[in-house]
């Protein structure tokens, strides 16, 4: 236990201590934030009704997507994770522990956003604070499995910016936080159910911020909770301790796996 | 005779059709320094990173500690301590958390007395990538050795280390072999292996082609002793000065350098021509073969004892 806490402090002060990461946790989502309140409010109005949980959705992706898989592949090209198995640090450790410092980060973070959004904005508050957490936390599970998976499966940094990039920009097009989803075309918005930001922005507003979702709403914390968990569990199964002649469990490929619920969710919701 | 900690019998090593170790035996015993020495690429890496259980044989056994690597991995990390290259922490870790974290992992009380011996007192709360790369390795062993283990594995342990340091690790090496830890020192610094190194293995071309304590290594060579001389008006200068029992001849400097097979007639003949030629000594050195020479003699057999080329 001493070992999990001194790890999970350490890796938290990493988040605000390291540049990039703080970038990532606080400065891009809080900057994008405030920048998006005061000139999208002023462009589009109905922007500022899903404001708070579109900026959380932000802050998430950014926080994870951006901000978890380069240390983990940076760590294992620079022979870290070999000296951690050394030394009896579990490859458990190594993967939980930045996700869960993030979601740390990310608590903090949307805390804030949903505090001042009302104040600055005067962005509507959940109507269902409890599934407003809930639905935060499933987001923040899955995004973070994701991106340790990311960072197991990448062999490089070039490669992991082109995965995290993968799942980032196109949820920020069609992840409905710009734009609602019932305004996408069909085929788009079909082909958004397979990102984890539009089940987080339609259980959001069907659970949470008392406004109509497209389709069920729990259907989406559920393709969220199992998406966590199978990136979790891919992670730990196709983790490599470095990159030099070391033989993997599993094909990188299998990794394609952890869209099984997004794609059973495209026919059943 | 003492215990043997490690015992590796006909260690094979390959990745797909490469061989990097091709069965290769030795032991280490209870309190002994034994060097690995050998030119990149020999192996040493492969034999290292098995002992150390970051990979499997191929064929043959490892035993650390009565420890098979590849079936009790945890056992394993209580008994060995290893130093790695500088860069394997994160770059935001401080020294004091480094310690507190990997003594946690250990179930040890943390030794911040060791990061002050070994001169990181002034920067336990700067972050890694702020440390020099001296301080990096200090940072490195301490926490190797912050768990007292059995077995140690040091790589390269000096390079990059000023004067004192490289003495503060020389002594903390002796102070962890007389309480009986078993160490292993990878190095390419010859005259380092010489002075520690109780007994030494020369891998060569994926085998071992030497092993011994220093003094037996150097003693089964070519035998050559080297003669440097160096006199006033130069009289030894030029290859038409024929000298007994030399078996090559080189001017570095001032000096004129012989390796000679019989030390005393060839002594006796320099200060014979030297007098002969009213010419006089200014200096004149013998010296046995070093690890060093012999080292080069056996990985470079083209090349004669001493680096003559």
């Amino acid at each position: 236990m001493t070992a999990f806490l001194n790890h999970f402090s350490f890796e938290f002060r990493t988040g605000i201590r390291n540049k990039t990461l703080l970038l990532m946790n606080y400065l891009f989502p809080l900057g994008f934030f405030l920048m998006m309140g005061f000139v999208m409010g002023a462009i589009n109005p109905l922007f500022i009704e899903s404001m708070t949980p579109a900026m959380v959705v932000f802050a998430i992706l950014a926080a994870t997507f951006l901000g978890i898989p380069d240390p983990l592949v940076n760590a294992r090209e620079n022979g870290i994770f070999r000296n951690y198995k050394i030394n009896g640090i579990p490859s458990i450790s190594i993967l939980v522990i930045p996700a869960l410092t993030t979601m740390l980060h990310l608590v903090i973070v949307a805390a804030i956003i949903t505090a001042a959004a009302a104040p600055l904005f005067d962005a509507p508050l959940p109507v269902n604070w409890l599934n407003y957490v809930l639905v935060f936390v499933a987001l923040a599970f899955a995004c973070a499995g994701l991106s340790v998976l990311i960072g197991v499966i990448s062999a490089n940094s070039r490669i992991t910016v082109l995965w995290s990039q993968l799942f980032f920009i196109p949820s920020i097009m069609l992840g409905g936080m710009m734009i609602p989803s019932s305004m996408l075309p069909e085929v788009a918005a079909k082909f958004a159910q397979l990102l984890p930001a539009a089940h987080a922005m339609n259980a959001f507003n069907g659970l949470a911020m008392g406004n109509t979702a497209d389709y069920s709403p729990w259907g989406s914390v559920i393709i969220l909770v199992l998406t966590g968990l199978m990136a979790f569990a891919l992670a730990v199964y196709l983790f490599s301790w470095d990159s030099r002649n070391t033989t993997r469990r599993g094909h990188p490929a299998l990794a394609l796996l952890v869209l099984l619920p997004n794609l059973v969710g495209l026919f059943v919701l | 005779m003492k215990e043997s900690v490690i015992q590796v019998k006909d260690f094979r090593k390959t990745y797909g059709d490469f061989v990097a170790v091709d069965g290769i035996s030795f032991e280490v015993r209870e309190g002994e320094i034994f060097g690995l020495l050998g030119p990149n690429g020999a192996g040493k890496t492969s034999t290292l990173e098995s002992l150390e259980g970051l990979r499997e044989p191929n064929g043959g056994s490892v035993r650390v500690a009565g420890i098979d690597p590849t079936k009790d991995p945890r056992g394993l990390r209580n008994v060995i301590g290893v130093q790695l290259q500088s860069s394997a922490l994160p770059e935001s870790i401080t020294p004091d958390e480094a310690m507190k974290f990997f003594c946690a992992y250990h179930t040890v009380a943390p030794r911040f007395d060791l990061l002050d011996r070994l001169g990181l007192h002034e920067k336990r709360k700067a972050q890694f990538y702020e440390l020099s790369t001296g301080q990096q390795r200090r940072l490195a062993l301490a926490l190797a050795v912050a768990h007292e283990p059995q077995v140690l594995f040091l790589d390269e342990p000096t390079a990059g280390l000023d004067v004192a340091t490289r003495s503060e690790l020389h002594d903390l090496m002796r102070e962890m072999k007389d309480n009986g830890t078993s160490i292993i020192l990878a190095t390419h610094d010859m005259a380092e292996a010489e002075e520690m190194s109780d007994r030494v293995a020369i891998l060569l071309n994926r085998k071992i082609v030497a092993t011994g304590t220093p003094m037996e290594i150097t003693a089964t060579g070519a035998e050559l002793t080297k003669v440097s001389v160096r006199t006033r008006d130069s009289c030894l200068s030029g290859s038409a000065v024929s000298l007994p029992a030399v078996s090559q001849h080189l001017s570095k400097e001032a000096y004129e350098i012989y390796y000679s097979t019989d030390v005393g007639p060839t002594v006796a003949a320099i200060i014979a021509h030297v007098e002969s030629q009213g010419d006089m000594l200014i200096d004149l050195r013998v010296e046995r073969p070093s690890l060093e020479d012999r080292f080069l003699e056996i990985t470079r057999p083209n090349v004669a004892a001493g680096g003559a080329q």
